[in-house]
């Protein structure tokens, strides 16, 4: 893509672009490295099945009479001590080393896939004995067993691969119980249950296909492993002398490193290339199934310099717009976006104004992906890594926090203001509390950072605040671990977090939309109390017109990363303008006529949805 | 807590017992000739059969077993079949030569995996891409391949270090460094590599958690984010890779022995299987099991102490 | 088969009943005592009705879909339908249950298998009853015409589709069998207000057009309201009222009720400061009903 398609795809208006995807296979093989390693397995086994075409010589057939010599034209890699020649052996040697390497993984899978999945999917007693078996043969070192294995079997290399293919098989066990028991509880299994699906046809139809990838993976790192110790035994002589290995050969050169060290770079260097390939195709399998499109470094040059754009610096201190400087925050113009695979930017957020200022509380409504979120984020210079302003400032308190040409939201501006003067209430109570620290402990520690005070008058605040936050029993609660407290009592003391240094500014990202309504009423109540008593700013994130009603004197809206409408509430919520405001409010259930069509007067209720998937297109083509 | 502990014991020792049964009825088909091969071609058929009946040969599996087991459990593990040394003596001469270059090794290997797993998840970036491929590297030369490597290079075309060794378990702690460096690098380059992956994608997991996010927005420092909250949460995973290193370790420790010449368990390892001396074999299992189930016992317990749900329940 | 043949006399008239229902989750560890998570749940539906079953996370109304699916373990009680005792009905028995009893899930994300077209989703339920493969092309073709979407989303991935569409598609498979009986576990939640509008009209229409009864389950009163004839209010793992839809709204007897009535905010600032005060003088007044010992 050109520069100049980059600059046309950023002046339009509106979320641009789309995720770029292709196929697995095809993945793996544009991937340089998932390419290379192809290539050379490929060459390997080409080697292994041609063997007696390649090789000039029998693997063991000595020339007694031309030990230790250079390449030449008969032997290209030279002979070894007793004169057999090297380039027969390491061809030989391939097609031993990758049929051990292949039956110790099949055993492995043989063993490992159907106890995992039986193990996984029934759980019950099995599973207890097969967490048991796997236990043991966890706790065993590899080399240990494989010895005793050949003490008591003798040297083969096939008794030994079994036997560490069993070894191995955990590996594909614990993998495959876990997938299955990911995707049992899954509700397209219950579904299919539902429809009366065998059990047989379940694991089959839905439950393989999960697991098919990582074992693919597991059996090439498998592989890796079982050339590594095979080598390993026929090095330390435990192998059988009369098969050419490529452990026999390096056993050989190391014995006669003085004498010429090239003996040992060959079998080295098979071991290797084999080995690396083998980790290569499984990462590049693992990339390609992971759909993680590698983000080409954003070009600076050519993106960011070309609407002037550049990283935040110290020096940029420019004065804000006079006139403006008494808004608590001001966002003009704002653009947030993802640089994509193609080069291409990605905006979730265009062309966004709004301010709010102290004691007052804005809310911003949208649906999934309107960039409400991103827009809340910007602010509190949250935002992941790879994001980046295309276009316009933040001032906060009369100064900016992102200046009009910054490209991304200065930490060390933000860093002044974050926890101190603007604070944030997340959405999933739960998982924002770590889980390794009591709630003390997390609600003690912002106010010693931020507010330089001791740890005993911290913890004194905190007791406060969390009666404060209409918690029964602070003492129990402050003492506590997240996971023993309720999801409303968790978010109550993410809100105790969030007034604790006193902010002038609180930003909450949708703070009641995992709680019950009654919950969600009380922890209203109790946001809407502080908010009055303490004088704050709030930016309400949500989907909710109802909370909405409840909280914000002002409202903005937003679609598609645009904002549609901003104004006063009562006279969005009574007299919307825009016409996705009115569809959102017409979507509303409360004062509706029970059992009525809701969008679809006048056509089929398919039609209606067919039309609306239209509109929806439509909108993202423009 | 307790409770907690006693259980991870109890099924520590009944893994024992499983696996000392296991290894013993595996050797008891592969004992058919030793009589013969302890004795020499020379000896009569008679004193091979009385050798046989000093050995409890004759005897049928559980006899024998229970017999050796009794034995064991009084710290009695018997003597070697061919040079007649208690195994207890032989593996406790050899065992701190061993444990010393694993324990060493899996100390460095910590170390520098925590920091470069911790440097490429938090920078990415050009360090990021050199430990990842770094890993592919270290996965794809095997420990003894390294090892040998770095005698050829280091030892013998620039003989920086002594290719083979020369300490004894009471040397001086200057032979032992010396000795005990190639060993040592030679595992760490191997295992470093695929640990500091495994703790980068840990930490990387970490970073994406909501909770981070949210201590950001309380104004707690990065680097306080970073190595009080996500290390903390990381760890158990980066525990797990660690502690199957070390069983890894433990079986791999036994070919480099082999080419440094270290007198540790390795060589008696290898000499009595090849031999099939079942009272110095099953010493060497039981030692190493009994390592095995105590590094478990620790991880288990350092998660515990991490995790404060493990903990409660 | 002789269970479903054993007809049961009671409440014939109703498509779905079922009666003094508890459930119980063995606990994991030596003799713990099992978790109760439902207790004496009565119910019934008649054909094409639509009851409405509304409480908080964690009361217990998916796990009641859940049983009657028989993907909960029944402790105690029965589950009849058309007749037929289905409580422990076998995984063969289900096989042909499954024609007249069908599910539609909350997470339209997690209810479509990734990997599976959208044309193999939908054929599923029909080549497990055995019909033909080109029987099922012709029957999935008209299914996607009835949830209006395009023909082409055959051959499409679930991915490829917004949470809508999706909904949309778990909606067609519920529907590919004509039962008579959907169980719909929180088929709105995760979808926005718009597309909730959307799927909520279509679940009417296929209700008028083929006199399909609902169990449709949700913890957003507005959604049951509008949606159902009859609503059960679930707390704790206990239905605590049933009722008309518009006996329940109008005037709610259980306390908790008459709070999940009021907590509901309405998206207007003045009604809503109405209903906020109305709310604060509820609770007063069942705390003081509390503290003074009556029983609520």
């Amino acid at each position: 893509m050109s520069e100049i398609e980059v600059l046309a795809d950023q002046s339009d208006i509106g979320q641009k672009g789309t995720v770029v995807r292709s196929h697995v296979i095809k993945k793996i093989l544009r991937n340089p490295m998932g390419f290379i390693a192809v290539v050379v397995l490929v060459f390997m086994v080409l080697l292994a099945i041609f063997a007696n075409l390649l090789a000039p010589f029998d693997a063991n057939f000595a020339n007694i009479g031309k030990t230790l010599a250079s390449p030449d034209a008969t032997n290209i890699l030279g002979t070894d001590s007793v004169g057999r020649d090297v380039w027969s052996r390491l061809v030989f040697g391939a097609r031993t080393t990758l049929l051990s390497a292949l039956l110790c993984a099949a055993v492995a899978v043989g063993i490992g896939l159907p106890a995992g999945l039986i193990a996984g999917y029934y759980a019950g007693k099995f599973d207890g004995v097969a967490a048991w078996v796997v236990n043991i043969l966890m706790a065993l070192p590899g080399i240990i067993v494989l010895l005793t294995v050949r003490a008591a079997f003798g040297p083969s290399v096939w008794i030994s691969m079994i036997a560490f293919g069993v070894l191995l098989s955990p590996g594909y066990f614990r993998l495959t119980r876990t997938a299955v028991q990911s995707v049992r509880n899954e509700l397209y299994v219950d579904a299919a249950r539902v429809a009366g699906l065998s059990d047989w046809a379940i694991i089959s139809r839905h439950i393989f296909s999960v697991v098919r990838a990582p074992i693919i993976i597991q059996t090439a790192i498998v592989c890796g492993v079982a050339i590594s110790i095979q080598s390993g035994l026929e090095f330390l002589g435990l192998g059988d002398p009369s098969v050419a290995t490529w452990g026999v050969m390096l056993s050989e050169g190391f014995k006669n490193v003085y004498l010429n060290p090239s003996l040992l770079l060959w079998p080295a260097l098979a071991i290797g290339a084999t080995i690396g390939a083998l980790v290569l195709l499984g990462n590049a399998v693992r990339d390609a199934l992971e759909d993680a499109e590698k983000i080409k470094p954003a070009k600076r040059g050519s993106v960011q310099a070309s609407n002037g754009r550049t990283a935040p610096g110290r020096a940029q201190t420019t004065a804000v717009e006079a006139g403006t400087e008494h808004h608590l925050v001001k966002v003009s113009n704002l653009g947030v976006g993802y640089p994509q695979a193609d080069g291409s930017i990605k905006k979730v957020v265009d062309n966004v104004s709004f301010h709010v200022d102290r004691g007052e509380v804005l809310g911003i409504v949208g649906e999934s992906g309107s960039g409400k979120s991103q827009t809340a984020f910007s602010i509190l210079g949250l935002l992941p890594e790879n994001a980046r302003i295309v276009a316009g400032s933040i001032q906060f308190d009369g100064n900016y926090t992102v200046a009009p040409t910054d490209d991304r939201v200065s930490q060390s501006r933000l860093s002044a203001f974050r926890g101190k003067r603007i604070s944030y209430i997340p959405q999933e109570p739960m998982s924002n509390l770590d889980p390794a620290f009591t709630i003390g402990y997390q609600l003690v520690t912002p106010m010693m950072r931020v507010l330089k005070i001791s740890k005993s008058e911290a913890t004194e605040r905190a007791l406060a605040l969390l009666d404060d936050v209409g918690i029964r029993f602070p003492e129990k609660t402050f003492d506590a671990y997240p996971h023993e407290v309720s999801g409303g009592m968790a978010q109550r003391v993410l809100i105790a977090g969030a007034i604790s240094c006193e902010p002038d500014l609180i930003i909450a990202d949708e703070p009641t939309t995992a709680l019950d309504v009654t919950v969600q009423a009380d922890v209203l109540d109790l946001i809407r109390d502080l908010q009055k008593r303490l004088n704050v700013g709030v930016i309400l994130v949500t989907h909710n017109f109802g909370v909405v009603a409840d909280l914000c004197d002002r409202v903005a809206v937003m679609q598609d990363g645009r904002m549609v409408e901003e104004g006063n509430v009562r006279d969005i919520l009574r007299n919307p303008k825009d016409p996705y405001t009115q569809k959102l409010l017409g979507s509303m259930l409360e004062g509706k006529e029970p059992m009525t069509m809701l969008v679809s007067a006048g056509v089929t209720a398919a039609e209606a949805a067919a039309r609306d998937d239209e509109s929806d297109e439509k909108e993202t083509l423009q | 807590m307790v409770t907690f502990i006693l259980r991870k014991v109890a099924s520590g020792i009944v893994v024992l017992a499983a696996i000392s049964f296991l290894t013993y009825f595996l050797l008891y088909y592969s004992s058919a000739n030793i009589a013969r091969s302890i004795l020499g071609e020379f000896a009569t058929p008679e004193q091979v059969a009385a050798k046989e009946i000093e050995l409890g040969l004759d005897q049928p599996l559980l006899p024998r077993f229970f017999g050796w087991a009794g034995n064991a459990l009084s710290g009695d593990l018997g003597t070697s079949w061919f040079n007649s040394e208690p195994v207890a003596r032989a593996l406790m001469t050899r065992l701190p030569i061993t444990l010393t270059v694993v324990v060493v090794s899996i100390i460095f290997i910590a170390i520098i995996a925590t920091a470069l797993g911790m440097a490429a998840a938090v920078k990415r970036g050009w360090i990021d891409r050199v430990v990842q491929g770094a890993a592919v590297v270290g996965d794809a030369i095997p420990s003894f391949v390294m090892a040998i490597i770095l005698v050829t290079l280091l030892a013998i075309q620039w003989q920086l270090f002594p290719a083979t060794s020369s300490i004894a378990p009471d040397s001086g702690s200057a032979a032992w460094v010396a000795s005990l460096t190639l060993p040592v690098l030679a595992i760490v380059i191997n295992g470093v590599t695929s640990a500091a992956q495994q703790i980068r994608s840990a930490v990387i997991k970490q970073l994406e958690k909501d909770y981070v996010r949210t201590l950001r927005s309380r104004g707690i420092s990065e680097r306080e984010i970073l190595f009080k909250h996500v290390l903390r949460s990381a760890a158990p995973a980066g525990l797990t890779v660690l502690s199957l290193q070390f069983i890894g370790m433990l079986g791999g420790v036994v070919i480099i022995e082999q080419i440094f010449a270290l007198p540790g368990m390795g060589a008696l390892a290898v000499t009595s299987t090849t031999m099939g001396d079942i009272p110095l074999v099953m010493g060497v299992v039981i030692y190493t099991v009994i390592i095995v189930i105590i590094v478990n016992l620790l991880v288990d317990l350092i998660n515990g102490w991490l995790n404060p749900k493990v903990r409660v329940s | 088969m002789s269970a479903l043949n054993e007809k049961v006399s009671a409440s014939s008239a109703d498509l779905l009943t079922v009666s003094g229902l508890d459930v119980e989750y063995p606990m994991k560890g030596f003799r713990r005592k099992p978790f109760r998570a439902l207790t004496d749940i009565n119910i019934h539906i008649k054909p094409g009705e639509t009851l409405g079953l509304v409480g908080e996370s964690g009361s217990g109304k998916t796990t009641l879909g859940r049983a009657i699916l028989g993907l909960a373990p029944i402790s105690k009680g029965t589950v009849v339908f058309e007749g037929n005792d289905i409580t422990s009905a076998d995984r063969k028995q289900r096989r042909s249950l499954g024609r007249d009893l069908q599910v539609v899930f909350q997470d339209p994300y997690t209810s479509l298998n990734p990997s599976l077209e959208i044309g193999d989703i939908l054929s599923e339920p029909l080549t497990v009853q055995g019909q033909s493969p080109a029987a099922a092309r012709k029957r999935v073709k008209e299914l996607l015409d009835q949830v209006g979407l395009p023909s082409d989303a055959v051959s499409r991935l679930p991915r490829e589709f917004s949470g809508g569409q999706r909904q949309r598609v778990a909606i067609a498979r519920a529907l590919a069998l004509s039962p008579k009986l959907i169980v719909c576990d929180e088929p709105v939640s995760a979808l926005d207000l718009s597309t909730q509008a959307v799927v909520l009209d279509l679940f009417l229409q296929i209700q008028r057009d083929t006199g399909v009864s609902y169990l449709f389950v949700s913890h957003d009163l507005d959604v049951v309201r509008h949606i159902s004839h009859r609503v059960a209010v679930m707390y704790n793992g206990e239905i605590v009222e049933q009722g008309t839809s518009h006996q329940i709204t109008r005037d709610p007897q259980h306390p908790y009720t008459q709070r999940l009535l009021l907590a509901s905010p309405v998206p207007d600032p003045d009604r809503q400061a109405k209903r906020r005060n109305d709310r604060h003088e509820l609770l007063a007044a069942q705390q003081l009903e509390a503290a003074s010992g009556i029983p609520a």
